[in-house]
């Protein structure tokens, strides 16, 4: 959809008009990404990383595809041939590096590309399904992730599916048979890694469709913007191109510098050492940690040590880890609260920062290891993580008093300068 | 009703760990975690200074004269116990040495060759594609290939060059403090090695035990120096290359980006946002 005050997509050229009457792509483009798409005009840096996650996805997918082609799916020759990729193959360091470290930066920006979400209210209503898609997409992505840092057959690779394919263990009753069913065998081996290898390849593309019904439902209501008010007026709107293109490419440039600077001066500053060791199911290693976009994950897996009545820690442990990411499905329904941006919600911004520093904690704790006082302070951070949300965002919500909003985006924007001139001319 | 079950699964959880946390609380101040001799030795013993050409954002191999070095001392020591599997012959090159110098080096291993009409494990005389052979090694312990092994430790190149330089007895206050720690007969105590006590006997015993044909004077802590540097060129002989292609690339993204900002002023000059 979009607003009355769109412009039309009018072709000029015949080809266009006879390619518009036959399949209407470019009018496609035009209404989605182009001068066809009404945009707040108040949308600040935070809302640039939608479009990166895009440029990270298809980074992923590009420097994948090539890989593949020189990587060896066979757990005697998986490592062997990453080195040779990193050796023989032309500029295949730089592929490989690039895909790792791709990993990282798709992370950095979806992690801000969500608590963007969590501070301005993007999951509320109408936007309950663009925040319902995005959870699912993140799931993927943690998926993928997961399996492709199996690829390499480090000892990371193998102790970490050991663990993680270990947690399906902790199933009452199936589990044992699950376990073994997920990896083909009792430990993993070249089952698992050619399972692995054909899901890590599949999911990207089923991430980009995710992606496609993601944006596809963001143009039904549009953007929302810093201040949560919504679009009321022609002057509350720039058309997407050529506003946002220039900003997004200015974005793009920034994000690209940080990250060119990540893959070419400290490739591996967010990887383990242990993986440049070749698996070896008879040396575990002295810790066993996932990439560090697991951590505040594994923190809570971790943190359940005691079994409560008949259940395992382990068992509690894995439902909470899972839960931790889950329980964001419901958050436009936990938040009641009908102002949407953190700005004029002054309690409610208290505790967001609050559960920014506990997710970082978390993180902390998870990449530490499993010692005190980590896993006291990684108990104490996850008991706040799931209080946040299910009691303090809840009750916020409704004893809150909003500061009071402004009548419109175009005042928001404009009114400031307004005071600024009277002030200059008082 | 999804709310109340997912409020009071949740309640479960906080109400979980919070046993959990007094629990371990409780136990934490009764019995504090005991100190390790691991972690009082990793503590006095921190880990030496070492600065290699290939340091750096701007870290290269031109250093050929160390790497050379390095080389020789991975030949004349290590490479007895040691492989270095994913380097081959004619990656050397990259260290100054000509075609038949390579094909010299190359010429003096025997590498194994399997013939697929005989099923026969051969060895035959190396040539410049082959990679170094597989070393058998009969002592105590397994000596990792060495070829990746500064990526594979935390520290690098400064931890080999600390291992090798650090071999001693052990601190008569360690021993004191943790009578158990007392190295066990064929380990050796290196205060680097993550558990104390390593398997390698001292590979570097004695001032010019290899002689340099470049007139360096072959100190062991010279000696460590030349090796570390020549197996972080094993574990990454593309660095130098991904240094340079890095700076050329942050210039053009540097331009590019310069040139979008402008773009972004240029079309938003006169709305205000
Ligand atoms: C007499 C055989 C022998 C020689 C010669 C030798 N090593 Fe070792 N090395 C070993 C053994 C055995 C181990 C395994 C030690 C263990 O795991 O306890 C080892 C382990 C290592 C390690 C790994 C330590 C760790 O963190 O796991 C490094 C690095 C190393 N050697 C470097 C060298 C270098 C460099 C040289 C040549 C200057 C060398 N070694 C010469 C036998 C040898
Ligand atoms: C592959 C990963 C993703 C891609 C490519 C992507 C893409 C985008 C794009 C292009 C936008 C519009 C620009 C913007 O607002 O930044 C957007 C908006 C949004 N995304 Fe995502 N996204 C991804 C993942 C996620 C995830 C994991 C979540 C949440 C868990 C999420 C939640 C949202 C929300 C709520 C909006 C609307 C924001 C608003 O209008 O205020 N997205 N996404």
């Amino acid at each position: 959809m979009s607003f009355p005050w769109a412009n039309v997509y009018k072709p000029s050229h015949p080809f266009m008009q006879w390619m518009d009457e036959k399949l209407p792509l470019p009018r496609l483009v035009y209404n989605s990404l182009g001068a066809g798409y009404p945009v707040p005009r108040n949308l600040n840096y935070f809302w640039n990383f939608g479009v990166l996650a895009g440029v990270c996805l298809m980074i992923q997918i590009l420097t994948g595809v090539i890989l593949a082609m020189h990587y060896s799916v066979n757990a005697d020759s998986a490592f062997a041939s990453t080195e040779h990729i990193m050796r023989d193959v032309n500029w295949g360091w730089m592929l490989r590096y690039a895909h790792a470290n791709g990993a990282s930066a798709f992370f950095v920006v979806v992690y801000i590309h969500i608590f963007r979400g969590f501070f301005y209210g993007s999951y509320k209503a109408p936007r309950e399904m663009i925040w319902l898609l995005g959870v699912t997409i993140f799931l993927l992505m943690m998926a993928t992730a997961f399996m492709g840092y199996v690829l390499p057959w480090g000892q990371m690779s193998f102790w970490g599916t050991q663990v993680i394919t270990g947690l399906f263990s902790a199933i009452p009753l199936v589990g044992d048979a699950l376990h073994q069913w997920l990896l083909g065998g009792f430990a993993p081996d070249n089952a698992a890694l050619n399972r692995f290898f054909s899901l890590h390849f599949l999911l990207p593309f089923v991430i980009l469709g995710v992606v496609i019904l993601h944006v596809w439902s963001l143009h039904i209501p549009g953007s929302s913007n810093p201040t949560g008010v919504d679009v009321k007026t022609e002057s509350d709107t720039v058309p997407f191109h050529p506003y946002y293109t220039a900003k997004d490419g200015f974005g793009l440039g920034v994000f690209l510098l940080f990250y060119c600077g990540l893959l070419f001066f400290a490739p591996n500053a967010l990887g383990h050492p242990d993986n440049y060791i070749p698996a070896n199911p008879l040396q575990t290693p002295a810790h066993i940690v996932p990439e560090w976009y697991f951590w505040p994950y594994y923190a809570i897996l971790r943190a359940f040590t005691q079994n409560i009545l008949f259940i395992p820690a382990k068992l509690m442990g894995v439902l909470a880890m899972f839960s931790s990411i889950l329980i964001w499905f419901f958050l436009p329904w936990l938040d009641r609260s009908p102002v949407r941006s953190g700005h004029f919600r002054p309690t409610f911004r208290k505790f967001y920062w609050v559960l920014l520093v506990d997710v970082a904690v978390l993180g902390w704790c998870g990449g530490a290891p499993a010692e005190e006082p980590y896993v006291m302070i990684s108990q104490v951070a996850a008991i706040y993580y799931f209080l946040h949300f299910l009691v303090i965002l809840p009750v916020v919500s409704s004893i809150e008093r909003p500061d009071p909003l402004p009548f419109s985006i175009t005042e928001a924007v404009l009114g400031k300068d307004d005071a600024a001139a009277l002030g200059a001319a008082a | 009703m999804v709310r109340i079950i997912a409020f009071l699964a949740g309640l479960f959880f906080a109400g979980a760990l919070l046993y959990t946390v007094l629990l371990g609380a409780y136990s934490f101040i009764t019995e504090p975690p005991a100190p390790t001799a691991e972690k009082w030795v990793h503590a006095r013993f921190p880990e030496k200074e070492l600065h290699l050409a290939s340091d750096g954002p701007f870290g290269t191999f031109d250093n050929t004269q160390q790497l050379q070095r390095g080389f020789q001392v991975y030949t004349e020591v290590c490479s007895n116990c040691h492989s270095l599997k994913y380097v081959a012959f004619r990656d050397l090159k990259a260290l100054g040495y000509n075609d038949d110098e390579v094909k010299a080096i190359a010429a003096k291993y025997k590498v194994p060759a399997f013939d697929p009409n005989t099923g026969e494990v051969k060895s035959n005389t190396g040539v410049a594609a082959d990679h170094f052979p597989p070393v058998v090694y009969g002592g105590q312990g397994n000596p990792p290939d060495l070829s990746l092994i500064t990526k594979a430790r935390h520290g690098g190149a400064i931890y080999v060059h600390s291992l090798l330089t650090g071999f001693q007895p052990q601190p008569a206050e360690l021993l004191k403090q943790f009578p158990e720690a007392t190295t066990p007969t064929g380990l050796y105590f290196n205060p680097y090695f993550a558990n104390l006590n390593i398997a390698m006997p001292p590979p570097l015993t004695a001032d010019g035990q290899v002689s340099y044909k470049d007139g360096t004077v072959a100190t062991k802590d010279q000696m460590a120096q030349d090796v570390s540097a020549f197996l972080v060129w094993t574990a990454e002989p593309k660095l130098g290359k991904r240094h340079q292609t890095g700076w050329a690339v942050e210039l053009f993204l540097l331009f590019a980006t310069v040139l979008g900002y402008m773009a972004y002023q240029n079309v938003w000059r006169d709305k205000k946002h």
